[in-house]
This record gives structure tokens, C-alpha cells and sequence, in this order.
């Protein structure tokens, strides 16, 4: 909005004009921002898992370490990209471009604090879940343009996993989207203020948060979940015949998307950019800080259920997936919206002194 | 206006592109590919259209869900398609044929005096003050709510239908009984036995 005003008023650019430099300056800003980010995000992670097996973690480049994952990134753009000779060449290239390509776009619809937000567009839920759904096809792609039996087996179980768990994703949105009334991940942080007492991890659509979490590892390819890279067993799943900056897109889309799904539930669970109590210190810290401080809560939870749960078998994976959390999830959709039409009215008052119900 | 313009002629000239080369493309991978290309444009056109509710979940759907079976199932048969293809010189006036007279059913349809039928007028645009998915949703649950329950119904029927058919019990397949394998205790699987030396254990 300033970025368009100052093209419009001081630049003199007629308006759409203004507003189309104003987006696109704001989006390259933004990706800048969220892509070295990601480079924390993975240095943090590593950290937290040496914590837990009493290792230092990377602590040799920079300070701290806190430049491992850019010599790393260095390290893998430098390497020579080996195409196999019987590959696809086009789609082999495409498809890690797409897996990180939709991971970026997933963020435009992510309001970082009020009205910070690059598109607020009245089905911002929907379009995450959409780009979500998308993220099969970078993996699906790669495993069979690489022309291998391994990469193709592995990129046909993960594509399983991913669609299994997407369902179940799916419910939790609907159950969140009942309570809050509106597809607009704004309006969904604006329905649980003003402080934690609205938030919907405090009101009955808690068991769905568990079960978001539960879901965001499968469909991230987490562990306990991480079947298709399972580094004991096997190379490196889909992902076997890439090497090289291809890799590391594929490296960056997934990091991308772990962060995205805990940004995610903590905008439809946790009260995304709110204080937790609505108070002059608390209200005063800006709202980004707030959801960064949920996300790196979430994450670090993420983190440690890969340090500490041992790998499901596959079909362990998939009876979890369609016969526990597909179930709970539909029940919760009808308990969600009986609660919203029979309970709310009557006991809204009340219950609005405990939770915001 | 200008940037919307461009952006439809944008989607408009993608999506027949693509749509062009689904059919003629020689690896159907390719041809599944180009069809979810079809698909986003398409749904970029209901975003133009204002149906941003649509757009949705025409990817969501198509794009995330059915497409993802046909790369399955194409990525995974061995079709020869070149062979399949060799009929197509025969088939190719009779075809020709049926597509023209679609089309031209289409421009008499479309050019003469096509109209709303005067009660659809009002429930065509998205009332003031709603977004069309809230639009949607009243008219698909307020307004027609037994017609949505009957589709609904007639889904379900479908969907049993598909299991009835296909499910079959087999005799002696040994399978998992996920509550008896959690609910087993050390107890029922460990004995402590103290082996004497020299004499093993039973």
C-alpha cells in the first residue's frame, strides 16, 4: 500500500502501473526475506537434533555455525548437475524448479501481521491448500524423469503418502474455516482475538490441532514419516539421481514447506500475529514477531519429534492416515459445526470468558 | 483493464495451446502434463471471472487430485500409443464431422437471442455485500439443500457400488491386528529363565 502510493503520488505513475511495481518489488523483498530464513530454519534444525544426541551440530563456519547453511548451498550450486543419459531431460529440470517454485507462492496468501500481507485474497485457504496439493508434482516428476527404478518406486510411495495425508489436512481446514467463518487466513487470525483466549487451540477444535501437526509431518516427508529418504534403508528416495543445485531446490521446497505448515497452524490454531494477552507491553511488540515466535515454537516441535520417533512402516503410514486421522477428522467437522450452530448461541457469553469459543 | 486484458489473452492463449498439444503429443506423459497446464489456466480465467471460489477448487480437484491419477496410471502402463494412434487416419472425417456440427450447434446457440431464464437472473450474480464462496455455499446449502443431499446420495451410492465390486475376501490372508500388537505387554512375550551352566534352556 505505501510502496503503491509513493509510485502513484511522488514517482507519478498512473495506478495500475504503481501497483504492479509496488507487488513486485514486495514480492521479490519478501522471497529474499523468507528464502535466507530458510537458511536458519535448517541450521536450527540440525542444531536441535545434535542437542538431543549430545552433539555440538555444525558450529564451524561463522559463528556459531550460523553460515554452515550457506556454505552448503555454495557447495551444492559449485557441484557439476549430472543429468542420467536415459533421463527426460526437460521434466528431470522441471520438475525440482516446480517443487520449489510452488513453495514460494504458497507464502503470498501468508499475512504476517495485520494487513501484511502480499495477496489478500478472500480464499487464502483454499489457494494453500491448492499449492499445497501441487507439491506431489515436483515429486512425481523427478521420480519418473530420472528414468530409475528406485527413484520411481520411491516417488510413487510419496506420492501416496502426500495424497493420503492431504485428505485429513483438508477436514482440520474445514473444521477451522466452520469456527472462524471465512476462507481469508486474516479474517481467521482477526475471529480468535483478541488475545489467547480466542485461540482456537483453546476451544473445542484442539484435538484437530494434533492432528494438523500429525499430518503436516506425513505430508512433508518428516520423520517419524520420512519413508521415502529413509537414509538407514535407502539412498535418497525420488530424489536418488538428482544432485547439484536440483537438489537443492528440492532441499529448499521441502524446509519451505515444513515452515509454511507450522505457519499455517499457528494462523489457524495459535492466533497468528495476536499477543497472547492484550496488554500494553505484549500489544506493543509487532504482530510478524508474534507469529515468528508460534512458528519457531511449532517448528521446534517438528524438530524434536525427528530426534525422537522412531519411523513408521508403511503401512503403518497409511492405516494412521485413513483409519484414525480421516475418521477423527470428519467426526470433527460434524462436531464443529453443531457446536457452531446449537452451542454458540446459547452458551457463547459464557464460554467467551474461558475461550472464545 | 489493461493488465486484466493482458492476463486473459495470457491464459486464454495458453490454455488452447496446451489443449491442443494433450491431443497431439506423442508421450501421453506429456499429455498429462499439458492438461494440468489447461487446468491452472483455466482456473486463472475464473479468476478473472471473479469465480475465485471455482478457480479453487478446480485445481484443488482436477489439478491436485485427478490428475495426480492419470500421471499414475499413464506413468505406469505400457501403453504403445503410436499403435493406438494408427487408426486415426480412418476415424478422422467421421470426427472432424462431429466436431463441426458441435460447434456450429454452439454458435447458432450462443448467437441467437440466448438469454437467463427471467427467475435465474437473480441467483446468477453474487448478491451485494457476499463473497461468492459465502454465495455459493447459500445456495448449495439453504436454497437447494434436499437437490445437494440427493447428488450427495447418489455419490455415495456410486462410491459403495465401486467397493462391492471390487472388494473380495480372501481365505487365509494372515492380516494385521494393529490392537493386539499395541496392547501386547513384555509380560505376555519375556520370560526371565535362569539358565543353569551347561544345560541350555527349554
Amino acid at each position: 500500500m505505501f510502496l503503491t502510493n509513493w509510485f502513484q503520488h511522488t514517482a507519478g505513475l498512473p495506478y495500475p502501473w504503481a501497483w504492479t511495481l509496488a507487488q513486485v518489488i514486495l514480492i521479490v523483498v519478501y522471497q529474499a526475506v523468507v528464502m535466507v530464513s530458510v537458511a536458519f530454519w535448517i541450521l536450527a534444525d540440525r542444531k536441535i537434533w545434535a542437542a538431543v544426541q549430545m552433539r555440538r551440530g555444525p558450529n564451524v563456519v561463522g559463528p556459531f555455525g550460523l553460515l554452515q547453511t550457506f556454505a552448503d548451498a555454495m557447495k551444492f550450486m559449485f557441484k557439476e548437475p549430472i543429468i542420467p543419459a536415459a533421463a527426460n531431460k526437460v521434466i528431470f529440470l522441471a520438475a525440482p524448479i516446480i517443487a520449489a517454485t510452488l513453495a514460494f507462492a504458497a507464502w503470498a496468501v501468508v499475512p504476517l501481521d495485520e494487513g501484511w500481507v502480499v495477496a489478500d485474497i478472500n480464499v487464502g485457504v483454499l489457494y494453500l491448500f491448492a499449492i499445497s496439493s501441487l507439491g506431489v508434482y515436483g515429486v512425481i516428476m523427478g521420480g519418473w524423469a530420472s528414468n530409475s527404478k528406485y527413484g520411481f518406486l520411491a516417488a510413487l510411495r510419496s506420492a501416496a503418502q502426500m495424497v493420503s495425508y492431504e485428505v485429513s489436512i483438508g477436514f482440520v481446514i474445514v473444521t477451522v474455516l466452520i469456527f472462524a467463518g471465512s476462507l481469508n487466513l486474516s479474517d481467521i487470525v482477526r475471529a480468535q482475538g483478541p488475545d489467547m483466549r480466542g485461540w482456537y487451540i483453546f476451544s473445542p477444535l484442539f484435538p484437530m490441532l494434533i492432528v494438523m501437526f500429525i499430518s503436516s509431518l506425513a505430508e512433508t516427508q518428516r520423520p517419524p514419516f520420512d519413508l521415502l529418504e529413509a537414509e538407514s534403508e535407502l539412498v535418497a528416495g525420488f530424489m536418488v539421481e538428482y544432485s547439484s543445485t536440483p537438489f537443492l531446490l528440492y532441499f529448499l521446497g521441502e524446509y519451505m514447506n515444513i515452515i509454511l505448515l507450522c505457519a499455517l497452524m499457528s494462523i489457524m490454531f495459535l492466533g497468528g500475529w495476536l499477543p497472547p494477552i492484550a496488554i500494553w507491553p505484549l500489544t506493543a511488540v509487532p504482530g510478524v514477531l508474534w507469529l515468528l515466535a508460534k512458528i519457531v515454537v511449532l517448528f521446534f516441535m517438528v524438530s524434536m519429534v525427528k530426534a525422537f520417533v522412531p519411523r513408521y512402516r508403511y503401512d503403518q503410514l497409511m492405516r494412521l492416515g485413513w483409519k484414525l486421522l480421516l475418521p477423527v477428522s470428519m467426526l470433527w467437522v460434524v462436531v464443529a459445526a453443531s457446536w457452531v450452530v446449537f452451542v454458540r448461541p446459547v452458551w457463547g457469553p459464557f464460554f467467551a470468558h474461558l475461550f472464545g469459543g | 483493464m489493461i493488465l486484466q486484458a493482458l492476463a486473459f489473452y495470457l491464459f486464454a492463449t495458453v490454455l488452447l495451446a496446451s489443449g491442443v498439444v494433450v491431443v497431439t503429443s506423442r508421450n501421453p506423459v506429456y499429455s498429462v502434463l499439458f492438461l494440468i497446464l489447461a487446468f491452472f489456466n483455466a482456473a486463472g480465467l475464473f479468476v478473472l471471472l471473479g469465480a475465485e471460489f471455482l478457480a479453487m477448487i478446480l485445481v484443488i480437484v482436477y489439478v491436485g487430485a485427478v490428475a495426480v491419477l492419470f500421471l499414475f496410471v499413464v506413468m505406469m502402463l505400457d501403453v504403445d500409443f503410436a499403435e493406438l494412434k494408427k487408426g486415426v487416419q480412418s476415424y478422422l472425417l467421421p470426427g472432424l464431422g462431429i466436431g463441426g456440427l458441435l460447434f456450429a450447434e454452439l454458435v447458432i446457440a450462443v448467437s441467437a437471442h440466448w438469454h437467463f431464464a427471467p427467475h435465474a437472473v437473480p441467483a446468477a450474480a453474487t448478491p451485494k455485500g457476499l463473497t461468492n464462496t459465502a454465495a455459493l455455499g447459500h445456495i448449495l446449502y439453504t436454497d437447494y439443500i434436499y437437490y445437494f443431499q440427493a447428488a450427495g446420495l447418489v455419490l455415495l451410492v456410486a462410491m459403495i457400488g465401486a467397493i462391492v465390486l471390487t472388494l473380495r475376501h480372501r481365505d487365509g490372508v494372515r492380516r494385521q491386528k494393529a490392537w493386539t500388537q499395541i496392547s501386547r505387554e513384555p509380560s505376555d512375550a519375556m520370560a526371565m529363565v535362569d539358565a543353569k551352566p551347561g544345560e541350555g534352556v527349554e
